[in-house]
């Protein structure tokens, strides 16, 4: 099975590419970019998709996910949730390890996989926990999840305050090259607060998460850092002290990269003010100046990707009181019209926002030939029209969470094709 | 002028105008408050659900007499732990209460926001009796009408707030209702109490209740939790009382003809001696009945006008 990608701009930050090149995937490798496509036209064995004024790069990876299969397929399955991922434009998913069981052991993390091949649509490749149950204490078989395909360990959702059993955590990584994702949060500083500790939260009544909360765990994770010298990736960076702190970090050289998610650098947490259960996400949507920090971050180099922290819930568990409804933004398909806009807006070049999804996240994480259309790697493609608007319509989720705050927003960018490992998986 | 709002959320959302009618409003309601049939047929017809998930007898009653008064068909309905339990959600609960025909919903409940999960999704007038740490519009323009009929205008008074800011519903009403009608509006308490960023809205902050009550009209006590020592806000009753306590000593730095309100239930030698608790009896049960009509206005206005009309 061939597929020719006629005439696109072919956009490829790991070499630099930025033009017009035909693009030819042949038994699910990137074969090559052949200049004369006359032959391969004629031949009715191969598929031919004209690209011409549409944008081809590599399918776009996204290192923080939750999939909430095995434990809570009402939220999600592995199936919805990569069938979205597709929709989205992503040909790979890391998917976090707070599911029920904890994906704390290897029979988890092959369950995961089994499910994924079985089920699936895109690459899956799942975080191992810390700690055994996310519980923060004794650490989980970390090197048995490695072999069983683990590409991070993480406690997202639920982060270690024990800064003795971090370190260790964090020296025992080393062995099995496995990067540590740090979600942020002093968890008694953070106490039962819901949103955003600021102006917005004194008008509502509502209890305030400080960034205080997550700058003091992202120092204490730098400074831990820097005393295993294991690579640390803050997730879903959401204050201006902690774009603060990483930028120092990585000036002294400290191996730490950082992420943002769209809602982080979209919305302020004004977006709260009628008590719209969907912006309740943590860490949460804050103030104006921390978005601009965010995005600025991402400007300079200091946040390395973009990430979703796609965390979908149902409407019934999002339609009760603001401090019930659990944390969450279903992020998959509203990513890369959402991220167009830093290019709209200046932030980055569009082959800046593509590394950012692509070649930097493979870089962190996957050690694999990904993120990119060398010759030879996955023919793990994604064509996309970064000038049609689109309407954001829930509705048409494939996700089971349909929990956006950007419902009925008109945005520019539409996915065309998401090509999986040569086959295509979503097309408009 | 016409009440255009469909609901009562909070004083945040009403302009000086609608807050200005309500209050005239509630004063032809106390006339008729103080006839000898005190009943008038404006709600005949029109059913109101009581829906409380906090305990309240002062404001409930208040309200249930209100409806009364207006010749409402009241219903009275407090979950109870079991129905929680029972895994019933709120928006469930007000759905079936809808359907048996309610049109007015007065609520009270113990988290920030409930009632605007009602008005988004039911299609009842809702009025807010009280909303976690939000909003309390009945008791603040209870406040606001009885400093009103006590010292006639309240543009150009100066009120301080006093105690624990933080958690309380009452301040954030009636820091919007003295601001949108002209008064100077200070704020004191411990700063573990004093919300984030509060003056932003054009509040004054103190931390030392003497310079905050000075040359002040009115003086608005807010009741202590007492859960609030055990999280660490502060150290002990002895040592609040001590530092943010009103004493008569103190209430001499105020204007002399200074009013002193509290929403109750006071705790005694706590927030106030008990000699300043003894001299504001006359405005504590002066607020009773007045209470009584700032709520019938609230819900006439609601049912009569606006959105539900
Ligand atoms: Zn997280």
């Amino acid at each position: 099975m061939k597929i020719l990608i006629k005439d696109g701009q072919l956009i490829d930050p790991s070499q630099e590419i930025n033009e017009v090149r035909n693009l030819l995937l042949s038994d699910g490798k990137i074969n090559g970019y052949p200049s004369d496509t006359k032959e391969l036209e004629m031949d009715s064995s191969v598929q031919v998709i004209d690209a011409s004024g549409k944008v081809v790069s590599p399918g776009f990876i996204d290192l923080h996910v939750h999939l909430r299969e095995p434990g809570f397929e009402h939220k999600e399955t592995i199936r919805t949730g990569c069938l979205a991922a597709a929709a989205g434009g992503f040909t790979s998913v890391v998917c976090m390890p707070n599911t029920n069981p904890v994906n704390d052991n290897a029979s988890v993390t092959e369950y995961i996989l089994l499910k994924a091949r079985t089920e699936g649509v895109v690459n899956v490749f799942p975080v191992g926990a810390i700690t055994k149950g996310q519980k923060g204490q004794a650490l989980a078989e970390i090197g048995e999840m490695r072999e069983a395909g683990c590409v991070a360990i993480s406690d997202d959702g639920r982060p270690v305050m024990n800064s003795r059993v971090m370190r260790h955590a964090m020296e025992y990584a080393k062995a099995f090259e496995l990067p540590v994702i740090s979600h942020a949060e002093d968890l008694n500083l953070s106490s039962d607060g819901v949103m955003n500790d600021g102006f917005t939260s004194t008008i509502l009544g509502l209890r305030g998460i400080p960034n205080a909360s997550e700058e003091i765990i992202v120092a204490r994770d730098i400074t831990l850092g820097e005393l295993t010298g294991t690579h640390l990736h803050i997730a879903h960076v959401s204050t201006a002290g902690a774009v603060r702190l990483i930028r120092d970090a990585k000036k002294r050289g400290v191996k730490v990269t950082g992420e943002a998610t769209p809602h982080h650098f979209t919305l302020n947490d004004k977006a709260v003010l009628n008590y719209d259960t969907s912006t309740k996400v943590n860490p949460p949507i804050r103030s104006r100046e921390d978005m601009e920090a965010i995005r600025e971050g991402l400007k300079d180099g200091v946040l390395d990707i973009i990430a979703t922290d796609h965390a979908p819930h149902t409407e019934d568990e999002k339609k009760v009181e603001f401090d019930l409804a659990p944390f969450g933004i279903s992020g998959l398909e509203t990513a890369l019209p959402l991220a167009l806009r830093l290019v709209e807006d200046r932030i980055l070049t569009l082959t800046e926002l593509i590394r950012k999804l692509t070649f930097n996240p493979a870089q962190i994480i996957i050690r694999s030939n990904r993120g990119t259309l060398k010759p030879g790697a996955p023919a793990d493609v994604v064509i996309f029209d970064p000038n049609k608007t689109v309407k954001v319509d829930r509705d048409k989720f494939f996700s089971k969470g349909r929990n956006t705050p950007f419902h009925g927003w008109r945005l520019s960018g539409q996915i065309l094709y998401t090509i999986v490992g040569g086959e295509i998986v979503f097309s408009a | 002028m016409v009440f255009e709002q469909k609901h009562i959320l909070g004083l945040e959302e009403l302009s000086s105008d609608e807050i200005r009618l309500i209050l005239d409003t509630a004063e032809s309601m106390k006339e008729v408050s103080e006839r000898d049939v005190k009943k008038v047929p404006a709600l005949k017809g029109v059913t109101v659900v009581n829906l409380f998930f906090e305990p309240s007898t002062r404001t409930r009653a208040s309200f249930e007499i209100a409806e009364k008064r207006l010749s409402a068909d009241v219903l009275n309905f407090t979950p109870t732990e079991s129905s929680v339990v029972k895994g019933e959600t709120l928006l469930d609960t007000a759905r079936n209460l809808e359907a048996m025909g309610a049109s007015v919903i007065v609520i009270r409940h113990s988290m920030s926001g409930a009632p605007w999960l009602l008005a988004r999704e039911l299609s009842s007038s809702i009025v807010n009796a009280g909303d976690g740490f939000h909003e309390h519009p009945s008791q603040a323009l209870l406040d606001l009408f009885t400093v009103r009929e006590i010292k006639k205008e309240i543009s150009g008074l100066k009120i301080v707030i006093v105690g624990d800011i933080l958690h309380s519903r009452v301040a954030r009403s009636n820091i919007w209702g003295f601001i949108k009608l002209g008064a100077e509006v200070r704020v004191v308490g411990p700063p573990t109490m004093i919300p984030r960023d509060i003056e932003k809205v054009d509040v004054k902050v103190h931390y030392n209740i003497e310079n905050a009550l000075e040359g002040v009209d009115i003086v608005m006590m807010l009741r202590l939790q007492k859960e609030r020592q055990e999280s660490g806000l502060f150290p002990s009753l002895r040592e609040y009382s001590r530092f943010y306590g009103l004493t008569r000593e103190r209430l001499g730095l105020a204007k002399a003809d200074v009013i002193v309100m509290h929403p109750g239930p006071i705790n005694r030698g706590v927030e106030l001696s008990s000699e300043v608790a003894d001299d504001m009896h006359s405005v504590i049960l002066n607020q009773v009945s007045n209470g009584i009509a700032v709520r019938m206005a609230m819900l006439y206005l609601v049912a009569s006008g606006g959105g539900s009309g």
